[in-house]
């Protein structure tokens, strides 16, 4: 199958190697990966700072650098294709590819185990032999796209680490992009709730999908000097356990 | 002056109510999945929707409707364009009849209008009769959830209250007396009022009717005690028909409780009738205050809202900081949204969308079916048009150029890791590069964490490097 990565600015600009995991995996799985040059960015970014006007800009950029393409459009990161997928109707719904393109966004796991139908990909932590893991539902996996339960599928499927159950799982880590910027104590609060909920469950790391949680969890544990490692789920499924 | 702004928000954690409001949003994400067990949530929540939705587009045939067949059953109705209309209408009632001991049901619309600060200022003495809100006006506080005004106080601060009062020693541990000392006080207030004041859950404009729902029956006292009784009713509360209204009174409760029916349900049709018990009179005060400007606009949803005060449970900002750090009558998330929309983003009301990490837990918790964070997107927006930072603006704009453009944003990002790798590590980076300090705008980032350096080669290059297109 076909399949168009869209590997998001972040994962570009900050984490390039979930990128190269993420194309390891779906050509491990059959896929043909192909790389759209012209994509940059979905548009969140400026549209949650309140700038639709500039966030429209880039999201035109987006359905422009995916409109001649063939497949599925995959990213790593459920947060910018929830964006691309319901944020993107409201803010170039008259671009006549939009809707198009719009459909065909997925977000990995929910690509691998629902449209490929593979629950089991295999894997092994990148870490000592059973490592005691935290999971972070994605907010907009969990609330937005819908597939949450894809990840969760993928990680049962991973060997070397066992899941440790935190409570209330569901709650938001505190990133939220501009969110951070704009009320840092706040976020670093909510950011500590997960911390701590995963230190006191006897977790070593914190696996979730979203790289912007991610940057937000570690930057924040290494703050306070907490020793928790942070992985984005693709890590614990290359099949070696090496990164 | 509206009671609906207080102050600016308060963008910081409350560490002194936070075991508190965790407890309470624990409970109630309790009872959300008791409800998602009793009822088919999705069909419910729909289904309500559509009730809500119906019911604002047609506000203004349902509002002549509700005003004729409660003049019909005898009760008066009073149109407030704006919260001084509003506070100078119960007066006047009040006035006019020499009435001057009001029993005030808990209504968030009393909050947002100021209500109790102009009778106050008539001489009219107002007691709340809610525990929780009664607790909260002894204090000369405000009320800090939708639902439940007294969330942020502990049983020691409110033991210590009412020993201050009494002179008595009451024990926190000991709620049943705790409760029994504000039963009697509130019972002896009951016997001397002479006006009840209270809001409504909904309005019903089949038949005229107004809806109550409440937990300590207080609102049945100071609705059928007094000779007459006023409801502070906003406009977007009213719902057309009996059908719609069976729903939504279970809706309510199942919302913010789990549970299908509140304790006590009240259904008020005008004045007592001949020979019955109950007031002589019934006033329905029907307070617009920017609500029906927000019918055909990207929010007219949030009039949708019921009050349950679920978003705020469900909230992660909200249980980090707190209601009164939203500086409104009106705290979450929905308060985030309904207090600038109302106030056509006077400032410092456009700070209020930011109160949020757009998680979307409130959305996914409204019964109605409101897309909170949509519209906490689209208030942002507002803002930033109303009076947005320049230097912001310009900043985001640049970043459209920029990035809307392909191959300047490869040529930045080829950059960036080359030109910002050794800065980082010039400016500190520990470990892995990371940045204990950033300057600028990214000190927001670094105040709390630390940042993590851009890749040296970003992902574009990789491929291009390694595929060779």
């Amino acid at each position: 199958m076909r399949v168009q990565l869209f590997v998001t600015c972040l994962v570009d600009l900050a984490y390039p190697e979930i990128g190269e995991r993420t194309v390891a995996l779906l050509e491990r799985l059959g896929c043909t990966v192909e790389f759209p040059a012209g994509q940059t960015c979905c548009g969140q970014p400026a549209l949650n700072s309140g700038h639709p006007h500039a966030a429209r800009r880039v999201a035109e950029s987006f359905v422009e650098a995916f409109a001649g393409t063939e497949g599925p459009i995959v990213a790593p990161f459920g947060s910018c294709v929830h964006m691309a997928r319901h944020g993107h109707a409201r803010l170039v719904g008259d671009h006549p590819e939009a809707a198009g393109v719009a459909a065909r966004v997925r977000d990995l796991a929910g690509f691998v185990v629902e449209d490929l139908g593979r629950t089991d990909v295999g894997g092994r932590y990148p870490g000592p032999d059973g490592t005691p893991i935290a999971w972070h539902d994605e907010c907009h996996l969990l609330r937005g796209v819908g597939t949450a339960a894809a990840a969760r599928t993928l990680l049962a499927g991973v060997e070397g680490c066992h899941l440790v159950p935190t409570a209330r799982g569901d709650l938001c880590c505190g990133f939220g992009g501009t969110f951070a910027l704009k009320v840092p104590k706040v976020s670093a609060a909510m950011a500590d709730e997960k911390l701590d909920r995963a230190v006191e469950a006897g977790a070593r790391a914190i696996v979730s999908t979203d790289p912007g949680c991610l940057m937000h969890m570690e930057g924040r544990a290494r703050r306070r000097g907490i020793d928790l490692a942070v992985h984005h789920l693709v890590d614990l499924l290359e099949p070696n356990g090496t990164l | 002056v509206s009671g609906r702004v207080v102050h600016p928000p308060r963008r910081e954690p409350d560490p002194a109510i936070t075991p508190t409001l965790h407890r309470a949003a624990g409970n109630w994400a309790a009872n959300r999945v008791r409800a998602k067990e009793t009822v088919d949530w999705d069909e419910w929540r729909d289904r309500a929707t559509a009730i809500r939705t119906d019911a604002i587009a047609e506000l203004p045939e349902l509002l002549a409707r509700f005003e004729a067949r409660l003049t019909e059953a005898g009760g008066t109705v009073h149109h407030a364009a704006t919260a001084e209309e509003a506070r100078a209408a119960v007066v006047r009632i009040c006035a006019e009849r020499g009435l001057r001991r009001a029993l005030k049901g808990k209504s968030m619309l009393s909050e947002e209008l100021g209500l109790n600060a102009a009778l106050a200022e008539a001489g009219i003495e107002a007691v709340e009769t809610d525990l929780g809100e009664w607790i909260v006006q002894l204090l000369g506080d405000r009320p800090s959830h939708i639902l439940a005004p007294a969330v942020h106080l502990s049983a020691e601060q409110v033991a210590a209250l009412f020993s201050e009062r009494s002179g008595e020693t009451f024990d926190a541990a000991d709620t049943g007396r705790l409760v029994g000392y504000a039963r009697k006080a509130l019972r002896e207030s009951f016997l001397a009022g002479d006006v009840g004041i209270t809001g409504a859950n909904f309005a019903v404009a089949e038949t005229g009717t107004l809806v109550l729902v409440e937990s300590e029956g207080n609102l049945r006292m100071a609705t059928s005690l007094p000779l007459v009784h006023i409801a502070v009713v906003g406009i977007e509360k009213l719902l057309r028909d009996w059908d719609g209204a069976a729903h939504m009174i279970e809706m309510l409760p199942l919302a913010a409780h789990g549970r299908r029916s509140a304790t006590y349900t009240s259904l008020i049709t005008g004045p007592a009738r001949d020979g019955d018990d109950g007031p002589e009179e019934v006033h329905v005060v029907l307070v617009d205050d920017g609500r029906s400007a927000l019918r055909g606009t990207e929010l007219e949803s949030a009039l949708h809202c019921i009050r349950c005060g679920a978003c705020l449970y469900a909230c992660p900002v909200y249980r980090q900081v707190g209601g009164h750090a939203y500086g409104a009558a009106y705290s979450g998330p929905i308060g985030a949204v309904i207090t600038p929309a109302l106030e056509g983003m006077k400032p410092p009301t456009g700070e209020l969308p930011w109160m949020s990490s757009l998680c979307g837990a409130c959305t996914e918790a409204c019964p109605v079916g409101i897309p909170l964070d949509d519209h906490l997107v689209t208030l942002r927006a507002w803002a930033q048009r109303h009076d947005g930072d320049a230097a912001e603006r310009t900043f985001w704009e640049a970043w459209a150029r920029l990035w809307s453009r392909p191959a300047s944003y490869r040529a930045m990002a080829a950059t960036a890791g080359r030109v910002l790798q050794p800065l980082w590590r010039a400016a500190g980076g520990g470990a892995g590069g990371w940045l204990r300090r950033a300057p600028g705008p990214l000190s927001g980032w670094t105040d709390e964490r630390d940042a993590r350096p851009p890749a040296a080669e970003p992902f574009h290059a990789r491929w291009k490097h390694a595929r060779g297109r």
